[in-house]
């Protein structure tokens, strides 16, 4: 049974990644507890991402635009003195829905080519009022003046606490997501991919649908900003550099498009062998770049098909 | 003369300087079975993209159940009971059989902004779909991927879905274009056990199919309907023999 089988994957990776504070500390390895951390939030944007793009077919090349969005949402009101994450963290997944409810308004009405340049084009403009935000860094970007606030025990400055709120955000985004691409608002926006003529002769309008879904995805990719922000204590207009969205896209497409769970291990690997082998050379993407031309060449379903585990098409 | 469901007064099409409906007038009975036929490039398939909502016309107008359509959009058209078949196969490849005709019902059942009941478990939706696919007689091939049905069956999946729609008009696309002997002779007995209970409009070349179906024939021939009426009528017309069923049939 496929569905169990994603279940019981869902369940061993869980534990795995729950896994990582307790063997870092054991190994005095506290690195990697920040790697593993870093991994999960590039994996919620990822598979915000795979959303639209695998499931609806929408190849939008600024999905970094949010997480810049995101980012800045936490770090403007912390430079204020605002460092509530019960403000900040509602904010940056509002402001990025708007965001992208905006994108999305008007990118839709287009496909194909100028689709993936209209969003990239408006993830371009946010990157240079980054750039122009001189008051907050301006192209050096800024540090936080500290992580988000929540009280009580959730404190982020302790590295394995932030860690599991991100491992639960991550769980928390990945059962929703599973909900909502076979429910059927997810059938439509798959039906609008797969043959959007004959979903609009039977009587959708996949405008709207898609429309919605983009929203959704942004203000997750956003929420993924809120957390990188708190990641890195650090922000800056590169967050929402087209590279970066290239990189999102480069993780989907690794771990395997319209599979949810695939983007999450496209992060984790993508991140990992960032990590190993700019250790090796500095030219790393040397080696990256035809990793992932095999991945696309022989693994269509990206790595989670490899391990079969990966739905069915459609 | 019962009820008229589709009314079409006036519609033209152009595109650049080919004019490929002109002044196009047709009504279409409640109940009846009404083909258009027509040489190559008579202009039958930008008459159903108009019908459709996919082409929007240049001029003239279409009734639709009493209600003017001109300028809604197909899915709009759909939702009030216009459905379709395409020329060239239209299924959502990737999906099992089950899974398109289920997709029509979802169709039709209201907004689908619901985002947590898996869509493949509602009996709602898979139980019409099924009955549907039955209907067509493709049961027993409801989780087979539709890509990898037959050319025959997908046509039979494209009636299915339309049919799931419940409309009260259905567009035909030549229906049995591509198919064999064999094939074709079975859609066409399908097709003549929804005469009367839906109203069809047909574009086909094969005329052994439009004279079993129709009720009525209406000839285009350069973007015009030069003729409508019954068979014997439209067979014993002399313009008709001329431009069209003279030259390479009948």
């Amino acid at each position: 049974m496929t569905v169990s089988r994603r279940a019981i994957a869902l369940a061993v990776g869980c534990l795995l990644l729950a896994l990582v504070p307790p063997i870092a500390a054991l190994t005095n390895q506290p690195f990697y507890v920040d790697l593993f951390r870093r991994m999960m939030i590039f994996a919620i944007a990822a598979v915000s991402l795979d959303l639209i793009l695998g499931y609806g077919g929408m190849v939008s090349f600024g999905h970094a635009a949010y997480l810049g969005i995101g980012a800045y949402a936490v770090g403007i009101p912390a430079f204020h003195g605002v460092d509530s994450g019960w403000l900040q963290w509602p904010l940056a997944i509002v402001a990025s829905a708007l965001a992208a409810l905006v994108i999305g308004a008007i990118s839709l009405r287009t496909s194909g080519v100028y689709f993936i340049m209209i969003t990239l084009a408006f993830a371009q403009m946010l990157y240079y009022l980054g750039l122009s935000l001189e008051a907050y860094g301006g192209d050096n970007g800024m540090r936080l003046a500290g992580r988000s606030r929540f009280g009580g025990p959730i404190d982020l400055h302790q590295p394995a606490v932030f860690y599991y709120v991100v491992l639960a955000i991550l769980v928390l985004f990945l059962v929703l997501g599973s909900r909502l691409v076979a429910s059927r608002f997810g059938m439509v926006i798959r039906a609008a991919k797969s043959n959007e003529p004959r979903a609009r002769a039977i009587g959708f309008s996949p405008y709207r649908y898609k429309l919605t879904a983009f929203v959704i995805a942004g203000s997750a990719g956003g929420l993924a900003g809120a957390l990188l922000a708190n990641q890195t204590e650090y922000l800056t207009p590169e967050f929402m550099h087209w590279t970066r969205s290239g990189e999102i896209m480069f993780m989907v497409i690794l771990g395997g498009m319209g599979t949810l769970f695939g983007p999450v291990i496209g992060a984790i690997v993508l991140l990992l062998l960032e990590d190993v082998l700019s250790a090796l050379t500095a030219h790393w993407q040397i080696i990256l770049g035809p990793t992932l031309v095999l991945v696309v060449l022989f693994a269509k379903r990206g790595l989670f098909g490899l391990l079969s585990i990966a739905p069915p098409d459609g | 003369m019962a009820e008229t469901l589709l009314a079409i007064r006036g519609l033209s099409k152009r595109f650049g300087g080919l004019l490929a409906n002109d002044r196009v007038d047709l009504d279409v009975v409640r109940g009846e079975t009404h083909a258009i036929i027509g040489p190559n490039g008579a202009g039958k398939t930008t008459l159903i993209g108009q019908l459709a909502g996919d082409l929007r016309p240049d001029s003239g107008s279409i009734r639709f159940a009493d209600q003017d359509v001109t300028r809604l959009d197909a899915p709009h058209r759909a939702r009030r009971g216009l459905a379709r078949s395409f020329q060239v196969t239209s299924i959502f490849r990737d999906f099992s059989a089950l899974d398109n005709v289920a997709l029509a019902v979802q169709a039709r059942s209201g907004h689908s902004f619901r985002f947590w009941r898996p869509a493949r478990a509602e009996p709602a939706l898979r139980e019409p779909a099924r009955a549907a696919l039955e209907s067509v007689g493709l049961g027993a091939r409801a989780d087979v991927r539709a890509a990898n049905l037959a050319h025959g069956e997908q046509r039979q999946l494209e009636i299915a879905m339309a049919l799931a729609t419940e409309p009260r008009l259905l567009l035909l696309d030549e229906p049995v274009a591509g198919m064999g002997l064999d094939e074709s002779q079975k859609m066409v007995r399908f097709l003549g056990t929804l005469k009367r209970r839906i109203t069809i409009v047909l574009v086909e070349h094969d005329m052994d199919a439009v004279f079993t179906l129709a009720d009525r024939i209406s000839v285009m021939v350069y973007g015009r309907i030069i003729a409508t009426g019954t068979p014997p009528e439209v067979r014993g017309n002399e313009d008709v023999r001329r431009a069209y069923l003279g030259e390479d049939q009948a």
